[in-house]
C-alpha cells in the first residue's frame, strides 16, 4: 500500500498505461507544466512531447484530434482542466466521439478517455463549478465514472485507458489533492463495479465522487443517532453497477441517493427510477434524492452554501427517509 | 503545356471514369429518392464530382479522408465499392454501415474513408487527429478534410487550421465552395470574396482552383499532398464549384433563379473533361460511352444488390453501442 493524492495517483496510472502502450498519448491545455492540478505533472519528463501534447485553448480540436487520433490507432487521453470547458467540445464529444462506433455499423472503436475537473472549490463560481456527468450518462455510446479516493482513481483511469470506448472521467477539484491509500502494483479497478464503503442495515446511501466524502461524515453523525447506514460509491455511472444497489435496497428499503450534481434531472433521478422500477415492493419510504438547488452555481460562500449540499443535507435526507422528520 | 501533362492517360482515363461513377450513381440516388425508394434524405454530389476525383487520385489507398454531409462522391472516389453505399441508402444490412449510418454517415475505414459527417466542419479536426496519429505511428499517410463555403465559417475550420499549421501535420483542407451553405449565398455571409486568403492568417498555402476541371484539382491537390506528406505541414485549397441540384433532393430553390443554375451547367466538369481527353487523344467517342454505359451497369448492379438485400433485423439496433454489450 502506498500513500499519494488523488492527483497523483491519477499521474501513477498514467504512467502505467503510457509505460505499457505506446499508442497512449495525452493532450491537453498546460499539460507540459502539470496541468491545472497537478494531474500530469511529470509525463513529459518521461515521455516527451510527442506523447504529452500542449493544446491551444481550443477545446473542440482537442476533441476532435483526440477523435481521429483514437480512430486511427492511438489511444488518446484528452484533458479539459474544468468540465465547463467540454461544452466548447460538445459536437466532438456528442456526435462524433459517442455516436462514430454504431453509426459506422460497428466498424471502428473510439478508444479515448476524456478528463475533466468538476465540481465547487473555493468559490470558482459560475463557470468553473459545474458538475456535468447528467449530459454524459445521458448519451449513448459513452462511459463515464467519478472516483472518490485515490485508489480508484488510479484504478479507474488504468480501467478507462484500457478500454475500447470512449470513456468521461470526471476528477472532482476538491478531492484532487486529498491523499489515501493505494495498492501497492498496477492497480486496477474494473468499469462497472460499485464499492460498499460501509455496510449498514437501517438505509442505502447511493452517492459518488466528493459527495462520497460528505456521505461518510453523514454515517458517522447518523450513526451517533443510532442509524446504520450502508453507503455505496457508484464510482462508474456507466455502466451500472445496479446489483449493488437493489442487492442493498432489498435488504435496507429505504434509499437517498446523492450528487452535488443539480438534483433536477439529475443521475440521481435515472438510480431511483430504476429501484423503483426494480425493487419498488421492497421499499418501506419513498426513496430521497439530494443534489445541488436548480440555480447555477453562487460565488459568494455562503450563497455557494446554500445551493451545494453536503453531509448536513444527507443527514436531513436519511433521517425523512427514515420518517424522522 | 498540355493540360493533362502531369498525369498519364491511365490516370487522366480512371480521374474520367471516376466522375462518371459518381454521376451516374448520384443521378440514380435522386430518381430513388424521388421514387420513394430511399429513408431519410439525400445531399448529391452533381457538378462536383471533378474535386473528390481529382484530389482522391492524389491520394493513396491507405491515406485518410474526412468527409461532409454530400458524402457520396468522396466514398466512391476514395475507392468504396457501390453496393454498399447504395445499400447503405437504403437502409440496408448489406450497407457501409449495417443501415445504422445512411446518406449523411457512409464510411469506409478499411479504405481510409473516415466517415461521411453530418455536421458541418465536423471532419476537419478529426483529419488532423488522423494526421497527428500517422506522424506518430511514422506511417506517412496524408489526410484531406472535405468540407464546403459553409463550413469555413465555423470555429471548428479555425481551430483546426490553427492546430495543424502549428504542429505542420500532413494535412490538406478542401474547401468545395459551391456558392451556397444551404439555401444562402456565401456572399451574403463571408467576409472576404477569395477564401483561399484565409489561408494566410494561419501562415499556410491558401490556393483558388477551378474545381471544375479535373486537371486543375488533381495538380493542386498533388502538391498540397506532397508538401503534406513531406512534412511541410497544411495547404487550404479553395476550389471553385457549382452544386447542380439543391441542397438536398426535393429542395424547391427558392433561393436562386433557374437561369442562374442553367448557366452553371454549362461548365459540367465532366463534360469539360471529356473534351480535354479528346482534345488530348485519349478519349473516342465510343470510349466515353463504354464508360458510362459501364458506369450505368455496375450502378443497376449496386440497386439490385440494396434491394435484395434484407433490412437489419430490429433486435439488432443495441449492437456495436459499446464495442462489449455492458
Amino acid at each position: 500500500m502506498r500513500r499519494m493524492s488523488f492527483g497523483q495517483a491519477t499521474v501513477d496510472a498514467m504512467r502505467s498505461a503510457m509505460r505499457e502502450d505506446d499508442r497512449v498519448v495525452v493532450l491537453g491545455e498546460d499539460i507540459s507544466w502539470g496541468g491545472n492540478f497537478g494531474q500530469f505533472r511529470g509525463l513529459l519528463d518521461e515521455f516527451g512531447p510527442d506523447r504529452v501534447i500542449d493544446m491551444p485553448i481550443s477545446e473542440a480540436i482537442i476533441m476532435a484530434v483526440t477523435v481521429g487520433a483514437a480512430v486511427t490507432g492511438l489511444r488518446p487521453v484528452a484533458s479539459m482542466s474544468f468540465v465547463e470547458f467540454t461544452l466548447g467540445a460538445m459536437d466532438e464529444i456528442v456526435n462524433q466521439a459517442a455516436k462514430f462506433r454504431y453509426m459506422f455499423g460497428g466498424q471502428v472503436s473510439v478508444p479515448l478517455v476524456l478528463r475533466a475537473s468538476d465540481g465547487v472549490l473555493r468559490s470558482s463560481a459560475g463557470q468553473h463549478s459545474s458538475s456535468l456527468e447528467g449530459l454524459f450518462t445521458h448519451l449513448p455510446g459513452l462511459k463515464v465514472v467519478a472516483p472518490s479516493n485515490p485508489a480508484d482513481a488510479r484504478g479507474l483511469l488504468r480501467a478507462a485507458i484500457a478500454d475500447d470506448d470512449p470513456v468521461v472521467y470526471l476528477e472532482n477539484k476538491r478531492i484532487t489533492a486529498k491523499r489515501g491509500p493505494v495498492p501497492a502494483g498496477d492497480h486496477v479497478v474494473p468499469l462497472g463495479s460499485a464499492a460498499v464503503r460501509r455496510e449498514g442495515s437501517d438505509l442505502t446511501i447511493v452517492t459518488y465522487s466528493v459527495m462520497t466524502l460528505h456521505a461518510e461524515k453523514a454515517c458517522s453523525s447518523l450513526a451517533e443517532m443510532g442509524i446504520e447506514a450502508e453507503l455505496i460509491d457508484l464510482r462508474s455511472l456507466v455502466p451500472l453497477d445496479l446489483d449493488t444497489v437493489l442487492s442493498s435496497v432489498a435488504r435496507t428499503g429505504r434509499v437517498v441517493v446523492a450528487h452535488e450534481a443539480w438534483e433536477f434531472g439529475g443521475f440521481g433521478a435515472e438510480v431511483v427510477s430504476a429501484i423503483t422500477g426494480q425493487a419498488f415492493d421492497r421499499l418501506r419510504a419513498a426513496p430521497v434524492r439530494v443534489g445541488a438547488a436548480q440555480a447555477p452555481i453562487p460565488f459568494s460562500p455562503p450563497l455557494e452554501r446554500a445551493v451545494v449540499p453536503g453531509s448536513d443535507e444527507l443527514v436531513a435526507a436519511a433521517r425523512e427517509v427514515m420518517g424522522l422528520t | 503545356m498540355s493540360l493533362t501533362e502531369n498525369m498519364s492517360p491511365g490516370l487522366a482515363l480512371g480521374i474520367h471514369r471516376t466522375m462518371v461513377r459518381i454521376r451516374v450513381f448520384e443521378s440514380r440516388v435522386e430518381e430513388l429518392f424521388k421514387a420513394g425508394k430511399l429513408p431519410g434524405f439525400v445531399h448529391t454530389y452533381i457538378g462536383q464530382e471533378a474535386i473528390a476525383a481529382g484530389v482522391c487520385a492524389a491520394l493513396d489507398r491507405n491515406d485518410y479522408i474526412t468527409s461532409t454531409h454530400r458524402g457520396h462522391g468522396h466514398a466512391i472516389a476514395k475507392g468504396m465499392e457501390l453496393g454498399p453505399i447504395m445499400a447503405e441508402l437504403y437502409g440496408k444490412a448489406t450497407g457501409a454501415c449495417r443501415g445504422r449510418g445512411g446518406s449523411m454517415h457512409v464510411a469506409d475505414f478499411s479504405v481510409g474513408m473516415l466517415g461521411a459527417n453530418g455536421i458541418v466542419a465536423g471532419g476537419l479536426g478529426i483529419a488532423a487527429g488522423a494526421a497527428l496519429s500517422a506522424r506518430y505511428r511514422g506511417t506517412h499517410q496524408v489526410a484531406v478534410g472535405f468540407f464546403g463555403d459553409g463550413g469555413i465559417n465555423k470555429g471548428t475550420f479555425h481551430e483546426a487550421l490553427n492546430f495543424a499549421a502549428t504542429h505542420r501535420l500532413g494535412v490538406v483542407f478542401v474547401c468545395e465552395n459551391n456558392q451556397y451553405a444551404q439555401f444562402t449565398s456565401r456572399l451574403r455571409t463571408t467576409s472576404v470574396e477569395d477564401l483561399s486568403v484565409r489561408a494566410s492568417a494561419y501562415g499556410i498555402p491558401g490556393i483558388t482552383v477551378d474545381g471544375n476541371d479535373a486537371a486543375a484539382t488533381y495538380r493542386e491537390a498533388l502538391e498540397a499532398v506532397g508538401r503534406a506528406r513531406d512534412g511541410g505541414g497544411p495547404t487550404l485549397l479553395n476550389m471553385e464549384t457549382y452544386r447542380f441540384g439543391g441542397h438536398y433532393v426535393g429542395d424547391a430553390e427558392v433561393y436562386r433563379a433557374s437561369a442562374e443554375v442553367e448557366a452553371r451547367r454549362q461548365a459540367d466538369p465532366i463534360l469539360r473533361w471529356e473534351r480535354t481527353l479528346t482534345d488530348e487523344a485519349l478519349m473516342t467517342a465510343g470510349l466515353g460511352e463504354a464508360v458510362w454505359a459501364e458506369a450505368a451497369d455496375e450502378v443497376s448492379a449496386a440497386v439490385r444488390f440494396a434491394e435484395e438485400s434484407p433490412h437489419p433485423d430490429g433486435g439488432t439496433a443495441l449492437e456495436n453501442v459499446f464495442t462489449q454489450v455492458c
